[in-house]
């Protein structure tokens, strides 16, 4: 459980990015935080694991104050939140296992990270996690040698490689295909639900959010503005967040897309195929 | 609106000095500077013409370089400068890297980092012929002042050229591992140690090829290895000999060259 208490955030150049955020996210809740850019998303879910120092405000996992941890013991802290990234940000010259294993630095001392020695039950795991996300023959690949699709699923692998209590994922499916998107979306969920895993999850793809979570917090300006069930947000929400614009012709388009995607993935099929021929 | 009324020609405004006077007096100054500067230089013609004579010699050398009657000082001095030029390397990356680090302002902490820098400035401020004929003042003549020079100045190469390097990387990766709970140790080795490496072994090589021409400059104020064979040579007019070091000179940085460069590739 995250319980985020009256959090605000000043940077040094006088941004406010946070004005007095609250919410609680119980076990198993699955969160998308929306908003334009520059609201305060990324601050927000960096806040939580301070990897951005909140200015003031208290952020509590289960009993556990986070906010109030000395510098030096953050770790045993953060290494109970997962955290996927936009880019996917692995280790590009690391192998995929080192990458998945790396959850775990939170948990081994210096010379067993260093000599690649981790205990057993981590290396098993680090495999089990690999099989789930379908990447188990890929262990020895280094990590540049995958596809986007595959690198964000090594970062899934790593966030639960931690065991977390709790995930924060920063725009999972910004640099990925709409399909791809469409899988890893789906792939969080259900980890998510097979774990009982509250996740904060950062989105701009307002559709893809309101298909896949069950909660849509709506941040402008630092400040929530809209907090409910997907189907709650609807063209005045969207107002509030984003300000003005014809959203309903985003939905129409939408749909329109939908049938258009799979014709685009028939010829993307084809494409492949025809390079694979080239090569 | 027609296309006309938009202007038709564009230049790029001046961004480096935005005032026109200001420009000309600027250029206009720096030639007058070169030429007045020029016009200092004396030469004096009959000497040159006199040194065209020995520059033959030395010349003829290098087409029939004499590598037998001085065999065994040359051996010993390239034999001398290869420990030295070894040595110096290994020692200096070996300290270079933690200095490097300290000098990485995304990973050290702001006094850690001024001294650093500190040592990195003055390691940088001296030719390596000013530091050896201190040295050779301390230690006496000989490699092991050689060692000491070289080793200084690699750290002084090294250490800057890796903490730009560290301060470059894609800090979304750092992120991410420091996220994991990562200690600072396991973040300098997972998420900085893979993405500096390549380049840490290619300047490492470059190094060794820059100490080894070094060895042979340093030798001449007395630190040892071939520089000193080959200053001995020259200065009993022995340009054959001469000629013989430097060739076997050439071959070595050539060969060093060679393999680094395909080590360098080999790493990516």
């Amino acid at each position: 459980m995250l319980r985020v208490s009256d959090l605000t955030k000043t940077y040094k150049t006088g941004d406010k990015a946070l004005k007095g955020v609250n919410f609680t996210i119980p076990a198993g809740q699955v969160v998308g935080l929306i908003g334009p850019s520059g609201s305060g998303k990324s601050t927000l879910i960096r806040c939580i694991n301070r990897l951005v120092e909140p200015s003031s405000g208290k952020v509590y996992l289960g009993d556990l104050d986070v906010t109030a941890m000395p510098r030096g013991r953050l770790r045993t802290a953060r290494r109970r939140i997962g955290m996927i990234f936009q880019e996917y940000a692995l280790v590009e010259r690391l192998t995929v296992m080192e990458n998945v294993l790396s959850g775990r630095l939170g948990y081994v001392p210096f010379w067993r990270s260093f000599l690649r020695r981790y205990p057993p039950a981590y290396v098993s795991n680090a495999f089990a996690l690999l099989d789930r996300v379908g990447l188990i023959d890929h262990a020895d690949k280094r990590a540049d040698a995958l596809s986007g699709g595959q690198r964000q699923r090594v970062g899934i692998a790593r966030a639960l490689e931690q065991d977390p209590e709790l995930l924060l994922i920063d725009e999972p499916t910004a640099s990925l295909d709409p399909r791809t998107s469409r899988q890893i979306m789906r792939l969080i969920l259900e980890i998510c639900r097979e774990r009982q895993l509250p996740a904060i999850i950062n989105i701009h793809d307002v559709l893809l959010a309101q298909a896949f979570v069950e909660r849509i917090i709506g941040l402008r300006a630092g400040e929530i503005v809209f907090d409910g069930p997907p189907d709650a947000l609807d063209t005045d929400a969207l107002t509030r967040i984003y300000g003005e614009e014809d959203w309903a012709a985003m939905r129409k388009q939408a749909d329109d897309d939908a049938s258009d995607d799979a014709e685009s993935a028939a010829q993307a099929r084809e494409a492949a195929s025809r390079l694979a021929r080239i090569a | 609106m027609t296309a006309a009324s938009y202007p038709g020609r564009w230049k790029r405004p001046p961004l480096f000095i935005r005032s026109r006077a200001t420009r000309l007096l600027v250029y206009g100054g720096l030639a007058i500077y070169l030429l007045l500067a020029l016009s200092t230089v004396e030469v004096n013609w009959l000497r040159a013409y006199e040194g065209l004579e020995r520059g033959w010699r030395f010349a003829q050398g290098f087409l029939l370089p004499d590598f037998t009657s001085r065999w065994r000082d040359i051996a010993t001095g390239i034999q001398e400068s290869l420990t030295m030029t070894v040595c110096s390397t290994v020692v200096g990356i070996l300290i270079s890297i933690p200095i490097g680090i300290g000098a990485a302002r995304n990973l050290a902490p702001m006094p850690v980092y001024l001294v650093c820098r500190a040592i990195i400035a003055v390691s940088r401020a001296f030719q390596e012929i000013v530091i050896a004929i201190l040295l050779v003042a301390m230690f006496g003549f000989g490699p092991f002042a050689g060692f000491l020079t070289l080793s200084f100045a690699t750290i002084g190469f090294i250490a800057k050229l890796l903490a730009e390097d560290i301060e470059e990387i894609d800090e979304t990766q750092a992120e991410a591992i420091r996220a994991t709970g990562a200690s600072w140790l396991q973040l300098v080795n997972y998420a900085v140690q893979p993405q500096v490496m390549p380049r840490l072994i290619g300047l490492s090589l470059y190094r060794l090829d820059i100490n080894f021409r070094e060895s042979a400059v340093i030798g001449i104020v007395g630190a040892g290895g071939v520089g000193a064979t080959l200053n001995t040579a020259i200065d009993r007019y022995e340009y054959d000999s001469a000629g013989a070091i430097l060739l076997i000179i050439i071959g070595i940085v050539m060969v060093a060259e060679y393999v680094s460069g395909i080590i360098r590739k080999r790493i990516q």
